[in-house]
Parts: structure tokens; C-alpha cells; sequence
């Protein structure tokens, strides 16, 4: 029998970069169909980071958002633990450095989790299991990408760059959404990878679909609605792993939901995949636009692969947490577009 | 700006992080970057965290730099007018010289300085970009 949670969501943010470029421009400039491309994926633009901005930058102003509507000190938190695939080292903490800018002390447990693109929700799993064990009282979990693809690669049109952040804490007078549940289903799939110092992943194209994602997302999503007897209509808001705008709505329809669900939860077209953003910026969008006593399902996706579940319900604090800081709809109307040019001498730098 | 080892800057953290200045216990006077005396004398001081608001004074592009700048030029820099009151130059982040005017509105934004070459250490600070509310 899964175990019932006694902690939540006290504090939530997000950032997208100010720039933008568009499908289409990537289509011409490759010489592929515009409208075809845009049919298969379902993205209209993706965010692209300045040649300034990387997963650690795109952490701290997520963070920052995310301890504003928590209302605690930095110095509360006791553990940060940051998932990304473009950690700007290879080896040394991106977690200790949010930690100092976010002036947290130093009295904080840290790592950096990597899982493809579930990266950011294994952090909130292990975040919402230390503050669950009363080992730490409030903790910082994110996810935060600067992902890109080759040029010409498929993944050129949906990697993109974001990042959201969670603070978990356990007093209930804190707290805006209670995490109830969480369960993950991990297989060793080759769809997707990068080896240490390549610049592009690699992947098997056709089959990161169905034997990798929706085998993924379906199952963890159905073994948590067993578990817990909930029935995918039972919620009010669906968020699940968006590499492009086509799966989620395949993988949502396969598990009954309506699109009605989907309607905060996808952010992806206007963003593109985030990797480890990807699932908790919807789920930020969520958070920004729920209704007190609301029920969240959040499935994740990362290559290699697995996916994690959470089930989550807003509650009446979750009206002033959205009235304090900048929303991921302020960020999508603060844009501005590159062309595919400037676009490449943008992403070159990244890694 | 020749460059710095990353011992020094590591020691200059919560003002290049953090926007850590100092305010006078006598007469409230905040400085950035912090002093030890202060204009009326007195020299005893807290630790005062500035909030990262303010309005462009003056600015100008930067079109050729030292080399450890070279990968982000053109780019602007220019004197902000801390809400808090001191003032501060800083590079202008996300924009180009001629969608700036005195007297915008910009926040501090976390950003990334330089990183030494391909193997050095990468360095962050705050940067300044223009408000939502001063675009267009
Ligand atoms: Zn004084």
C-alpha cells in the first residue's frame, strides 16, 4: 500500500528567457515544410537563452520566486537539490552555488540529480522524502535546462531553456499544495543519451515514442490511480512530461483525460521541452491558476528511462501565493524574437 | 577590467551575488559597495541587502571589450539608480543599445560573467535587465 504524505508545496517559481524564435524560421532556415513540422510537434516557438544565461542562472531566478511566495528566510532552507542534463560543470555543485547567491548559509544539504529530462522531479522525490522523514524542514528542489539540438536534428525545433523551483515544507499553515503521493516506474531503455563531452544528445528517433514515453508516462500514471484508487477524471489538472505538444496530448487521451485538464498543465507551445522544466513548469502554470482543493496528477518522463508520479491538492493558501511575484504568463508576454542566426550564435556556446 | 583570480572574487560573493551593502546604525545612510566610515562619522554599520530595482541614469554600448567579454559584445552597460539609493554601473542584460532610453525601469538578473577559456572557473553576478513594465 503506497504511503499517504504529511508535507507540501510552500513556495513555487519559474523562468523562461526573454528571447524566442519561431518554428518556422528554424523550418526555412533547414529547408523542411514548415507546416508539417509544426503539425508533428505541435510548437509555434521554443525560448532561447542568451549566451549569459545557463541552468544555474535560470535556478536562482526561479528560486527567487519560489522563496518569495514560501515568505520564509533563505536562510530556512536546509537542502538543495538541483536536476538538470546541462549542469555547466561537469564537476562542481550547481547547488551550492544557487545556495550562496540565494544567501542560504551554508548550513544545507546538496547535490545535483540527473535523469534526463525527470531530473528536477527525482529532486522534488528526494526533497519531499527528507522534509516526509523530518530530516530537514524546508528544501529546495528544481529542475532547470539549457538543452539544445544539432542543427537540423529534429531536436532543434522543441530544446529549449526554463527552469521552475519548489520549496516543500511540512507546517500546514504554510503550506499551498500537499504532495499526497509519489511512485516511479524506471526500465534501462536506450532512447536518448549524451555521452561526457559530446555537445548534441544522440536518439533513436521513432522509438523514444512508444517504447520509451508513453510506455513510461501510461504506466507510472496508471500504477499510481491503482495504488491509490483515484480515477484519472478525479482530477482537475493533468501535467505530464512535454517534449513536444503532440505526446502529452496522445499520452492524456490513452489515460482518458479531457483536454479540459490539460488546460494550465501544457506550456510546451509556446516554450518548447525544457527537459528538466518541463513537467514542473506546467506544473508551476498549475499552481498559478488552480483553485483551492484542487487535485493535481504530475507525470514526469526522463530518458533511460523512467517516470515519476505525484499526486498533489491545492489548498486555500494557494489564492495568496498568486497574488506575490512573477508568473510564467509574464514571462511568455516578455519576448522577444531571434532569427535563426543570432538563434546558433546563441545556443553555440552552451555545454 | 583585468581579470580577477576566482580566491578574489569568491570573497566578493554577497555584493556580486547578493547586492550586499551596508547601512549606517546612526543615520541610515546604505552603501554599495559597503564602507566602513560613514559621511556623518559614524562608523558602526548592518548588513543591508539592496533590493535589486531601479532606473537607468546613463548608458552606453560597449563595442570593443576586454577579451574575457569578447563572446557577449556589443553589449550594455550602464548606471542604475538603486531604489535603495546608491548607485551602481552594471552590465544591461537582453538588450540592445537602441531599445534603451534613461530613465527605464530595470531588476537585477543572476547571470553568467565569463568562464576562463574552456577549462577555468565560470563567473556569475547580477546584471541588470530592463522591467516588463518599461518595454516597448
Ligand atoms: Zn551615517
Amino acid at each position: 500500500m503506497i504511503k499517504k504524505l504529511n508535507i507540501g508545496i510552500t513556495g513555487f517559481g519559474c523562468y523562461i528567457p526573454r528571447f524566442r524564435i519561431r518554428t518556422d524560421d528554424i523550418a526555412v532556415a533547414n529547408n523542411q515544410n514548415v507546416e508539417l513540422i509544426k503539425g508533428a510537434l505541435l510548437i509555434n516557438e521554443k525560448t532561447v537563452p542568451n549566451k549569459d544565461e545557463d541552468a544555474i542562472t535560470i535556478s536562482v531566478e526561479a528560486s527567487k520566486t519560489a522563496l518569495l511566495r514560501a515568505g520564509v528566510s533563505p536562510k530556512m532552507l536546509t537542502a538543495i537539490y538541483m536536476g538538470s542534463e546541462s549542469h555547466p560543470y561537469a564537476v562542481k555543485s550547481s547547488s551550492a552555488i544557487i545556495g550562496e547567491v540565494l544567501g542560504v548559509g551554508e548550513n544545507f544539504m546538496a547535490a545535483d540529480t540527473e535523469f534526463a529530462c525527470k531530473a528536477g522531479t527525482a529532486a522534488l522525490q528526494m526533497i519531499s522524502g527528507m522534509v516526509e522523514g523530518e530530516l530537514i524542514n524546508y528544501g529546495l528542489a528544481i529542475g532547470a535546462d539549457t538543452s539544445q539540438g544539432s542543427p537540423g536534428d529534429a531536436l532543434e525545433y522543441s530544446a529549449a531553456a526554463g527552469g521552475a523551483a519548489l520549496i516543500i515544507g511540512k507546517n500546514k499553515s504554510e503550506i499551498c499544495a500537499n504532495i499526497l503521493y509519489t511512485l516511479s516506474r524506471t526500465s534501462d531503455t536506450p532512447d536518448f543519451w549524451r555521452r561526457n563531452k559530446q555537445q548534441y544528445p544522440s536518439h533513436m528517433g521513432r522509438f523514444t515514442g512508444e517504447e520509451a514515453y508513453f510506455k513510461h508516462v501510461i504506466s507510472t500514471t496508471e500504477a499510481m490511480l491503482n495504488e491509490t484508487g483515484f480515477k484519472i477524471l478525479d482530477f482537475d489538472h493533468v501535467v505530464l512530461h512535454q517534449p513536444n505538444g503532440k505526446f502529452p496530448l496522445k499520452a492524456a487521451k490513452a489515460l482518458g483525460a479531457s483536454r479540459e485538464q490539460l488546460k494550465y498543465g501544457i506550456v510546451v507551445h509556446d516554450i518548447g521541452n525544457t527537459y528538466s522544466g518541463s513537467s514542473l513548469l506546467g506544473l508551476v502554470n498549475v499552481l498559478e491558476n488552480a483553485q483551492p482543493g484542487q487535485k493535481i496528477l504530475l507525470t514526469s518522463y526522463g530518458s533511460g528511462s523512467g517516470s515519476d508520479c505525484f499526486i498533489i491538492e491545492t489548498t486555500e493558501n494557494i489564492l495568496e501565493k498568486q497574488k506575490i511575484g512573477k508568473r510564467l504568463i509574464n514571462y511568455l508576454s516578455d519576448k522577444q524574437y531571434v532569427n535563426y542566426n543570432q538563434y546558433r550564435q546563441m545556443v553555440k556556446m552552451i555545454h | 577590467m583585468h581579470r580577477q583570480s576566482p580566491i578574489l572574487r569568491w570573497r566578493r560573493y554577497p555584493e556580486r551575488y547578493r547586492l550586499e551593502g551596508n547601512k549606517c546604525l546612526e543615520c541610515s545612510q546604505i552603501y554599495f559597495p559597503k564602507k566602513e566610515l560613514c559621511e556623518c562619522g559614524c562608523k558602526s554599520f548592518v548588513n543591508y541587502k539592496l533590493k535589486g530595482e531601479g532606473k537607468i541614469l546613463t548608458f552606453t554600448e560597449i563595442k570593443s571589450s576586454p577579451e574575457e567579454f569578447s563572446e557577449m559584445t556589443p553589449y550594455c552597460v550602464g548606471i542604475i539608480e538603486l531604489e535603495d539609493g546608491p548607485k551602481i554601473t552594471a552590465q544591461i542584460a537582453d538588450a540592445d543599445v537602441t531599445c534603451l532610453k534613461v530613465g527605464d525601469k530595470v531588476e537585477s538578473t543572476f547571470r553568467k560573467f565569463t568562464a576562463v577559456g574552456d577549462s577555468g572557473v565560470i563567473h556569475y553576478g547580477l546584471k541588470f535587465k530592463k522591467a516588463k513594465s518599461s518595454i516597448n
